[in-house]
């Protein structure tokens, strides 16, 4: 079976498992015992070996196999969670993304064995095994002799295939095959929720059983199967040698797959069948089957959450008290993630249909435009209006359902971070802890795939720079255990996330001294220059007052590019400090980026679009509220001194008013700071598309891009930020 | 770029083994001089229009136009080969290229002529004399019918801008 065309959903699946094992894996290190977390990982650990099985990548399915023996030790409580197998799995799991990475780029897992991880990881299946395994018994001699380890009791479901019709044909195949001693099952396949691909799931499903058995009734019939005409379970009977374990391991390798259920079928007349030994747990005799079931039903009045546990080699639990031995763990596993119900859609694909989109607002502010103009001259006007004002509300929403199309959650990014700071916290020897809030905060698609890097360089700047040794901690009164946070809110038309520290903060006169000695300003610029100005210092390329050059952080390569990155994103990034009480570094990048609300001004003979997230007020000047400080124009408005900044100067274009009328002035606001744009003219609120002016014209600062107007002439937006 | 780079540049050896390759230039005109753009390198070619200017540019860039819905940033060649000002008249036109790198970009120039096809027999290569200056926009010239026609060099151009 040729498998390419699911290489994508298959790094797609990869990703996720690993990001949520890393996950599990931390929540693990701090709570070992939590049999709801390692049943988790468990799952996890053996859907990726199932995928990279389907998929051929041997080397992948060799690691995660072992991974999961030593989760299946853990959770038989055969071995306890150390620190040193913690690492050790983590290793692992960067081992695995590497191959997910190879294959990512090549297609093929590369060649490395990762040989010393699979011996360290056999080394604590031998070194765990041995202490704990008298527990291990005692807990399970409540009932039978359960001893191997793989064994997880698989709760009752329906017996779905006692309810398939026979005919009379099948029946007799079926006698035919029990006289050759060939076994009769039924085998129940529910596939998991969410599951993209059911038919192809099924496939292989029915590949893998047919290997080992011939099926011979399927339910839904194989060709409805094929056609993703069932729910989410089909039924097989099958014949075959093999014991109704295998099988089900067989099915169960597929991923996706949530729960397989079989065993011995029954006919009517056929009550007397006998049950073979399937289990390796060596049960030493089976019930019939049908009296078992009834036996079951009422000390298991529910037995569908018991489905949950689809990790396990299942067996079809002959023992109906077998659930007793991790009846907690059972129960916690039923509460699954709740699974996105999502498409996967290629972004070219939205960013066709945006294009698209944009291109309709264009249309629609030309026919504004036009019905403007032609309004005089027609009495019938009315209807064209309504229908504009129709259209204009239409491709309104279209927009916004466009751009939440396009919003992720910026979870799929900081999820890694925790990881992060864990390793951090080792290779730094500090204590440190990090905590986050509004990973839900949906931010455009685009934004949120660049937004990671910029996030990891200011965590690992607070880890690095930001919190201070144990000792000074110690000294200060603070807590020893470092805290970072990482908050993410909307904020209107912006997001903003903020990474938070109660380390060392910044030390303001280190920065000084170093500019001056590096000759970045001059000692008489230094005097006169604010905290905050030399706070900014830092975002200069090359710029890095750590004493110590270490593998973190400290290069001088990191918060340029953080900035530059955040801008690039029309984003801004601030940071506010206090000696000896830490440091609050904000990012704040706007929800979206193709279609803006903008406030269009007339400079000259020239218009231009100003983003109104940037706007606070417009104001009416008379020119004698002008004043002079330090030589450059300023107004004094309701109490605050706000520079302007005459547009007409900025872009080269002679201004249209005379020096005596009033002044049209533009208030904008980038953080703390104001500016006062004089313009010619206003002609109102639009929304604009934003296009770029390709890479030949990038020199300019304060130009942030240009949009179509209706007429089809083109004008600049001002990137107000840059001008202040 | 790479097309026309390597059919310009590797004419001297390519002269003895295939020497019937015929490269189709669109001849447009600059004054009085005649001048030859790889067709394979030309996207569009429009009728002058309002250029929209870009503060703080070189006075050659112009500004950006909007061709059907794409934002184009727009050349003088003139200035950029330190010649008089364009004269806008009914002849003039757009010639917008497509370069690999840079995407699109438009050229003014006075007049498009016609479309030749030369062959890499008729067409010499001129020696790369100043690197610094802004003459080598050209670096061959093509013989046709008995007249000169200069082919630009574009990547040249998109290594500038």
């Amino acid at each position: 079976m040729d498998v390419s065309q699911y290489l994508e959903i298959f790094l797609d699946e990869t990703k996720e498992h690993l990001q949520n094992l890393n996950t599990r894996i931390l929540e693990l290190e701090s709570d070992p015992e939590n049999t709801d977390t390692i049943n988790e990982i468990f799952r996890a650990a053996h859907s990726l070996k199932g995928m990279a099985g389907t998929m051929g990548y041997k080397r992948m399915q060799t690691l995660t196999h072992d991974m999961e023996n030593v989760f299946s030790e853990v959770r038989n409580g055969a071995i306890k969670v150390k620190p040193e197998m913690i690492d050790v799995l983590f290793q692992c799991l960067d081992a695995l993304e590497e191959y997910t990475d190879n294959i990512q780029n090549t297609a093929d897992e590369g060649t490395n064995d990762n040989e010393p991880l699979i011996k360290k990881l056999n080394e604590i299946l031998k070194g765990g095994g041995e202490a704990p395994k008298a527990e291990e018994s005692k807990a399970a001699e409540s009932k039978a002799a359960e001893s191997a380890a793989s064994d997880a009791p698989q709760g009752q479901t329906e017996r779905k295939w006692d309810a398939i019709p026979l005919d009379s044909t099948q029946i007799s195949v079926i006698r035919e095959a029990q006289n050759q001693g060939k076994k009769v099952y039924g085998i129940n396949v529910k596939v998991q929720e969410g599951c993209i691909l059911k038919a192809a799931r099924a496939f292989l499903v029915f590949k893998a059983v047919e290997e080992l058995a011939e099926i011979i009734v399927s339910d839904p019939n194989a060709q409805d199967v094929e056609d993703e005409k069932f729910d989410r379970d089909f039924t097989l009977i099958v014949l075959s040698d093999a014991p109704v374990g295998d099988i089900i391991k067989a099915a169960e390798n597929v991923s996706e797959i949530e729960q397989v259920t079989g065993d011995v079928l029954s006919l009517e007349d056929n009550h007397t069948a006998e049950v073979e030994e399937a289990q390796s747990s060596q049960e030493p005799e089976s019930p019939a089957p049908a009296p078992a079931a009834e036996e079951k039903e009422p000390s298991e009045p529910k037995p569908q959450p018991q489905a949950a546990s689809a990790q396990a080699p299942a067996k079809p639990a002959q023992a109906p008290a077998a659930p007793a031995k991790q009846p907690e763990g059972k129960k916690q596993a039923v509460s699954k993630p709740v699974v996105n119900r999502t498409v996967r859609v290629d972004i070219e694909k939205l960013d066709s249909l945006m294009n698209l989109v944009s291109e309709l607002i264009i249309a629609k502010n030309s026919l504004v435009a036009a019905s403007s103009q032609e309004q005089v001259s027609a009495a019938n006007n009315n209807g064209f209006n309504e229908q504009i004002e129709y259209l204009e509300s239409v491709t309104t929403n279209l927009h916004e359902s466009v751009m939440k199309v396009r919003m992720v959650p910026i979870e799929s990014v900081v999820s890694k971070f925790p990881r992060m700071i864990r390793d951090l916290s080792k290779k730094l020897d500090k204590k440190m802890e990090l905590y986050m809030t509004g990973e839900e905060t949906e931010l455009d698609r685009t934004v949120v795939d660049e937004i990671g890097d910029p996030l990891m360089h200011l965590l690992r700047n607070s880890a690095d720079h930001g919190l201070e040794s144990a000792e000074v901690r110690a000294e200060r009164g603070k807590p020893a255990v470092g805290s970072i946070f990482l908050d993410a809110y909307q904020d209107g038309n912006n997001v903003v996330i903020e990474v938070r520290d109660d380390g060392n903060g910044i030390d303001v006169e280190a920065v000084r001294n170093k500019a001056i000695e590096r000759g970045t300003i001059t000692p008489e610029q230094a005097v006169n220059m604010t905290d905050k100005e030399i706070i900014d210092l830092l975002f200069l390329p090359s710029f890095s007052t750590a004493k110590q050059v270490t593998d973190v952080s400290g290069r001088g390569v990191g918060l340029d590019v953080v900035r530059s990155k955040i801008e690039s994103l029309s984003g801004e990034v601030e940071v506010k400090s206090k000696l000896g009480e830490g440091s609050v570094w904000t990012i704040r990048l706007p929800l979206t980026l193709a279609i803006i609300q903008a406030l269009m001004v007339v400079v000259g003979d020239e218009k231009y679009a100003i983003s109104l997230g940037s706007i606070q007020t417009l104001e009416d000047i008379p020119p004698s509220d002008i004043k002079l400080v330090q030589n450059k124009e300023v107004i004094n408005l309701r109490g605050t001194v706000i520079p302007l900044i005459r547009l007409n100067k900025v872009l080269d274009v002679e201004s249209k008013r005379s020096e005596d009328e009033n002044l049209i002035v533009v208030i904008v606001k980038k953080g703390d700071k104001m500016a006062g744009l004089v313009i010619d003219e206003l002609i109102g609120q639009q929304e604009i598309v934003i296009k770029t002016l390709g890479k030949y014209i990038k020199q300019c600062k304060f130009i942030s891009g240009a949009t179509i107007l209706g007429d089809g002439e083109i004008a600049l937006i001002l990137d107000a930020n840059a001008l202040i | 770029m790479e097309l026309s780079t390597v059919s310009n540049k590797n004419i001297p050896e390519e002269e003895g083994r295939r020497p019937k390759e015929i490269i189709q230039y669109i001849v447009i005109r600059l004054g009085d001089e005649q001048y030859g753009i790889d067709i394979r390198n030309i996207d569009t070619i429009t009728r002058m229009q309002h250029i929209t200017r870009v503060p703080k540019m070189p006075a050659y860039l112009k500004g950006v136009i909007n061709l059907r819905g794409v934002v184009i940033p727009v050349m003088s060649i003139r200035l950029r080969m330190d010649l008089p000002a364009d004269e806008i008249t009914k002849a003039t036109r757009i010639i917008v290229l497509k370069l690999e790198q840079e995407g699109n970009i438009g050229f003014i120039v006075d007049e498009v002529k016609e479309v030749v096809s030369l062959d890499t027999e008729d067409i010499e290569k001129l020696a790369d004399t100043s690197k610094d200056g802004k003459a080598n926009l050209i670096n061959a010239v093509g013989k046709h019918n008995g007249e000169l026609i200069s082919l630009f060099d574009l990547s040249a151009i998109s290594l500038e801008g």
